[in-house]
């Protein structure tokens, strides 16, 4: 069942309408020539929207709604290519909202519903997020101080961020750590360069930093963070599938060979409805994962849902997009053609939080 | 109907059939209307129909001037979506139902709808189809059979074929050429509820890929129905045809509903693939095995959902037709995937045919054979996609 409310229907418009006039492809490309690490006007009027604070309980300064409220916008973006600090700024918000005490909500939910950009960092050079696999460390001296040690890989917009959560093991015990940005040592935010050109990709080199008790969360929501990141990514994606499918049309309705249009070939038609399928059902089960999120408590169907939107949207979409560079012959090739954005854009989301490999293998063990 | 009238209702229907469903009779029953094949088969569905409708679930939202039951539509789709839960056997008249019933309430006259719907609902009166030709299947438009007007008679000459349930019909609905002297082939053709009884009407049974019986060459020859059997006017059949498949491929509503086929639910194929063994062992065991159903029951979850999408306009995006225009183009391929698994999970035991020694009688193996009559029947799979193609994306005609 999927159920959807007037509001986030007004959301959904509110959202496609300002990302189409914020975002056309032109200034797509234009942010990433510029390669800023930050559109400051732009963010400054999506805060302005409260946007940064809908997930942020009121007595913080937000708006107080569920996490699945945010689809919208994330689907809105996705389907424009707009890359901003939301997506990060938003999970780490649900970190401090699950796992945060009084004071450290306190402290800077206020802020991040006002613009102040949070991130989390979760990742490692290995490849893995998963928290038996990472080697971060939280260590404790003899008497009693805490440093973190290890790195990290693929922070979104850590270039900008004025906090970092980081996952890290104490002992056995993951824990968040929250990391004031200005207090991190030169040299230890790096850009990494990422297939996605959209994206603000950072490294993170984290050795014998001191941690306070009061910068120190438990780990408990992990699973839910994890999650959270794949919905987001999802809507994002689910709204790019909308965008390439709109490139291929528009190229199969316009290219002519052999004095007929391209779309007329059968061998284009119909991978073209396959990628409309694909469309359909990953939205279907995006706002499928949303309506689940918000009102079941069982955290196994929440899991299973959640996946399998995102199994699904990482499977079609990079198909999608790899089929939109193939149907652009010759210009398909180029740097020109925009079907390139949105095959690295579905390249850099399929690996987020798992492909669709990585999914099915969760989805066997959750399922049967 | 409020949440709690719904639910009353729903426990209504489900009590009821699971107090009525018929025993499992001791011959293979076909798994859809297009696969009746013997006269058993036949008359254990046809009473089966007849019982759904004497409990007033078939035909709920139709008027009751003519039999049906005059009440919102949502009943009989609850009615429907508990047939399927309870694993009930389908109602056999299916053309008649779905695709004929509707056409004639929405364009037939006063006296088409006296004559006609009463007798679909009960199954006194089974419908058939004749659209399809030897030369002519997919290219619909292009069919030759010919209606020559005689008085007041049309002389019918030519064959139909694939023509299910044509040895039990005593109507069909037909499409035949009426004009040569038109500017193009859709032009020439007109649509006629046509009696099977009339003389020079012969249907002549076909054996399928499964070896058994189900459809039929009809044969015309010198066949004189009465004129007013037209639907529409003439030269107007193209544009009746098109609407009959509408209603066929369910992209509109208006049906009287009850199940057209067997259910296959992606739970049956997981239960198989705990039972069934690869290799001496249960196949669910086999890693790859797993990852293949996985893969399955994302697309059978992902065909649900998007009907669940459908049901809200909000969420309709910028292709609002696709969900509903697809269905039969998913659902078929769906299970013809799902039913190719399942003998795949039988390992070596896979090569077995309908006997004592293959798993469950050999039921799958049919089922997978059988599960091309969607596929190819009601438009093929390579035709809707075209279809979609060209008028859901706009892409121009191939
Ligand atoms: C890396 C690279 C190097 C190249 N080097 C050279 C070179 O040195 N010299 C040179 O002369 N050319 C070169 N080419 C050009 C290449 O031969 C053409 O790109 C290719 O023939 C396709 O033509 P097109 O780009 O006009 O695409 P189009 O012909 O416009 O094709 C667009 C899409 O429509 C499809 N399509 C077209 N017609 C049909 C049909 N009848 N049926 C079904 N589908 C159809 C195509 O498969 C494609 O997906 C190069 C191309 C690339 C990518
Ligand atoms: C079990 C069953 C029951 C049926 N019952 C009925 C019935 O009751 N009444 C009735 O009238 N008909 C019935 N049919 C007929 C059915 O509608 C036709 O079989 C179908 O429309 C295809 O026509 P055809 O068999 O002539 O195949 P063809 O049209 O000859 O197609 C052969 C192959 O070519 C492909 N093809 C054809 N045209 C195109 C195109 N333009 N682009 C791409 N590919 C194309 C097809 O997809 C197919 O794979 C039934 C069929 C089956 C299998």
């Amino acid at each position: 069942m999927i159920r959807f409310s007037e509001e986030q229907a007004m959301l959904l418009d509110t959202a496609r309408e300002f990302c189409q006039k914020q975002s056309p492809i032109d200034a797509v490309r234009q942010v990433i020539q510029a390669g800023q690490p930050l559109d400051e006007t732009l963010w400054q009027t999506m805060v302005d929207l409260g946007w940064l604070g809908v997930t942020i309980p009121e007595i913080y300064g937000g708006l107080g709604l569920d996490l699945a409220d945010t689809v919208p916008i994330f689907e809105a973006m996705g389907r424009q290519l707009l890359a901003t600090p939301m997506l990060a700024s938003t999970l780490a918000a649900q970190v401090l909202i699950t796992n945060g005490s009084d004071d450290q909500k306190n402290q800077w939910l206020p802020k991040i519903a006002a613009g102040q950009i949070a991130t989390v960092a979760l990742t490692e050079a290995n490849g893995s997020w998963d928290p038996d696999q990472i080697t971060t460390h939280l260590n404790q001296s003899a008497s009693g101080e805490m440093t973190l040690t290890g790195g990290k890989v693929f922070v979104l917009d850590a270039g900008v961020a004025n906090v970092i959560l980081v996952s890290a093991l104490q002992g056995d015990s993951l824990r968040w750590c929250l990391l004031d940005a200005s207090e991190l040592p030169d040299g230890a935010i790096q850009r990494e360069v990422v297939i996605d050109e959209t994206r603000r990709s950072y490294s993170l080199a984290l050795s014998d930093i001191p941690i306070r008790a009061d910068q120190v969360l438990p780990g408990t929501a992990f699973k839910k963070i994890e999650l959270a990141g794949m919905l987001l990514i999802t809507a994002e994606m689910s709204g790019g599938l909308d965008g390439v499918l709109a490139v291929i049309v528009g190229y199969l309705n316009t290219r002519k060979q052999f004095d007929r249009f391209i779309g007329s070939y059968q061998a284009m038609k119909h991978p073209a409805v396959d990628i409309l399928m694909g469309s359909e059902m990953t939205r279907s089960y995006l706002y499928h994962a949303a309506t689940v999120w918000r009102d079941e408590t069982d955290d196994g169907i929440v899991e299973s849902a959640v996946r399998m939107a995102k199994c699904c949207a990482s499977e079609q979409f990079s198909e999608a997009g790899d089929r939109g560079i193939q149907f652009h012959g010759g210009f398909g090739f180029t740097y020109e053609c925009d079907a390139q954005l949105f095959l690295r854009r579905a390249l850099w989301s399929q690996y987020q939080f798992g492909d669709e490999r990585h999914q099915r293998q969760k989805l066997s063990a959750l399922l049967f | 109907m409020n949440e709690n009238e719904i639910g009353e209702f729903r426990s209504g229907v489900r009590a009821w059939l699971q107090d009525n469903k018929p025993a499992a009779p001791s011959f293979l029953l076909p798994e859809t209307f297009m696969e009746v094949g013997t006269d058993q088969q036949f008359e254990f569905l046809r009473r089966w129909q007849q019982k759904v409708y004497e409990a007033g679930y078939l035909g709920m939202s139709w008027p009751e001037a003519y039999g049906g039951g005059g009440q919102p539509q949502i009943m009989q789709e609850i009615v429907n979506q508990e047939m399927a839960a309870q694993r009930v056997p389908f109602v056999p008249n299916t053309i008649g139902l779905n695709w004929a019933g509707p056409l004639i309430l929405d364009m037939g006259t006063e006296a088409d709808k006296q004559r006609y719907i009463k007798n679909i609902l009960s199954a006194e009166d089974i419908w058939c189809q004749g659209f399809s030709e030897p030369d002519h299947g997919s290219d619909l438009g292009n069919a030759q059979v010919r209606a020559v007007k005689d008085g007041d008679e049309y002389v019918i000459n030519g064959s139909k074929i694939w023509t299910s349930l044509g040895s039990y019909a005593k109507y069909m609905i037909l499409i035949a050429r009426t004009s040569n002297e038109v500017p193009n082939k859709y032009a020439g053709l007109s649509f006629f509820l046509a009696p099977m009884t009339a003389h020079g009407i012969a249907p002549t049974p076909i054996k399928k890929l499964t070896g058994e019986y189900g459809f039929c060459q009809t044969y015309f020859t010198d066949a004189r129905i009465p004129a007013d059997c037209m639907l529409g006017n003439e030269g107007e059949g193209w544009s009746v045809a098109m609407k009959t498949l509408m209603f066929e491929r369910g992209a509109v509503g208006g049906q009287a509903g009850g199940l057209s086929m067997m259910d296959l639910n992606i739970n049956d194929i997981v239960e198989l693939a705990r039972r069934a063994t690869r290799n001496g062992r249960p196949a669910i065991e086999d890693p790859l095995t797993r990852d293949e159903l996985v893969k399955l029951v994302l697309e059978a979850k992902g065909n649900a959902v998007m009907g669940s999408r459908a049901r809200i306009p909000a969420l309709g995006g910028t292709y609002p037709t696709a969900v509903a225009m697809s269905g039969k183009l998913r659902s078929s391929e769906l299970k013809r995937k799902m039913t190719r698994f399942a003998v795949s999970l039988q390992g070596a035991n896979g090569a077995r045919y309908i006997s004592e020694d293959a798993l469950d009688g050999g039921k799958w193996q049919r089922s997978y054979l059988n599960s091309f009559s969607g596929t190819i029947g009601g438009g093929t799979t390579q035709i809707q996609k075209n279809i979609l193609g060209e008028r859901v994306l706009g892409l121009p005609k191939s």
